[in-house]
C-alpha cells in the first residue's frame, strides 16, 4: 500500500510544481527554493514527519524533504545545547547527501565533455 | 473571417490542453520516481540490511548518482525538457542543475568555471533551505520547545 501513496505523494507534489510553473512566470529555481521552505514549514507542526510514515521514500523524493532534513538536524542538536545547537546540527541530515552531490557532479564534470 | 474565427478558438483550447499534459506528465513521472525511491529504500533495508535511516541516505546517494550520470551522458537535459516539474522537484532536479552548470562552464577552469559556478543553481535552495529550517527551528524552539 505504502508503494500507491508513495506515487500519489510525489505526483501530487510535482502536480503542484508543475501547476505554479504554467501558471506563473517563476522559474524552477523559484519553484525549488519555494518547495524547500514549505518542507521546512510543514515540520514547525510536525506535518511532514507524518507524510514521511504514509509515503515512505514517496515523501523523501521530493526536495520538500531537504527542508525537512535540514530543520530536523537543527533540532535534534537544539535539544542538547539550545538556540546555538541550531547551526550546529543544520547539516547533520544532509550532510551526506549534500556531499555525495558535489563529488559526484566534480568527477563526472571531469569525465565527461560539455555537449556544445 | 472564418479562419481568423479558426485561429481564435484554437489559441483559447491550445494551452489548456498543453497545461493538462503537462500536468499529467509531471504527476506520472514524479510519482514512477517515488516508486522508485521506496523500491530502492526497501531493497537496500532489506538485502543490504541496513538501518532506515542508512538506507533513505543510500537511496538518496543512489537517485543523485543517476541524475547526474545521465546528466554527463547527455540525455538528462531533453528529459528535463520533456518531464518538467517531474524531474525538476525531486532530488534529480538538484544533481542535475549542479552537474549541468558545473559542465557548461568547464572550459573557464578549476576554479573560475567549475568552482564557482557548481551551486549557481543549487545555491538558492541550500540559501532559502538553511534560512527556512533556523527560522522555523527557532519558532518551533520558543514556542513549542523543539
Amino acid at each position: 500500500m505504502t508503494y500507491l501513496y508513495a506515487f500519489l505523494f510525489a505526483g501530487a507534489v510535482c502536480l503542484i510544481g508543475q501547476v505554479i510553473l504554467d501558471n506563473t512566470k517563476l522559474t524552477p529555481g523559484h519553484v525549488t527554493s519555494l518547495f524547500v521552505i514549505v518542507g521546512a514549514f510543514l515540520d514547525i507542526f510536525n506535518i511532514y514527519d507524518k507524510f514521511v510514515l504514509w509515503a515512505g521514500g514517496g515523501a523523501l523524493v521530493p526536495i520538500t524533504s531537504f527542508g525537512h532534513l535540514l530543520i530536523h538536524g537543527a533540532l535534534d542538536k537544539a535539544q542538547e545545547y539550545g538556540i546555538m545547537g541550531l547551526a550546529m546540527g543544520m547539516f547533520d541530515l544532509t550532510a551526506s547527501g549534500i556531499t555525495a552531490a558535489i563529488i559526484i557532479a566534480f568527477f563526472i564534470t571531469l569525465i565527461f565533455k560539455p555537449k556544445n | 473571417m472564418q479562419q481568423t474565427k479558426y485561429c481564435k478558438l484554437v489559441n483559447k483550447y491550445k494551452p489548456q490542453e498543453e497545461r493538462l499534459f503537462n500536468m499529467a506528465k509531471a504527476f506520472l513521472i514524479g510519482g514512477v520516481l517515488g516508486i522508485i525511491g521506496h523500491s530502492l529504500w526497501q531493497l537496500y533495508c532489506v538485502v543490504l540490511a541496513m538501518g532506515e535511516k542508512e538506507a533513505a541516505i543510500v537511496t538518496t546517494i543512489t537517485l543523485i548518482f543517476i541524475a547526474s550520470l545521465l546528466t554527463g551522458l547527455g540525455f538528462f537535459d531533453s528529459w528535463v525538457k520533456f518531464a518538467r516539474a517531474g524531474l525538476i522537484i525531486p532530488i534529480t532536479g538538484f544533481a542535475h542543475a549542479m552537474t549541468s552548470t558545473a559542465l557548461e562552464h568547464k572550459q573557464e577552469g578549476f576554479v573560475t568555471g567549475i568552482g564557482s559556478n557548481i551551486f549557481k543553481l543549487s545555491g538558492s535552495v541550500i540559501l532559502y533551505g538553511v534560512l527556512s529550517a533556523y527560522v522555523f527551528g527557532l519558532i518551533r524552539l520558543l514556542i513549542f520547545g523543539g
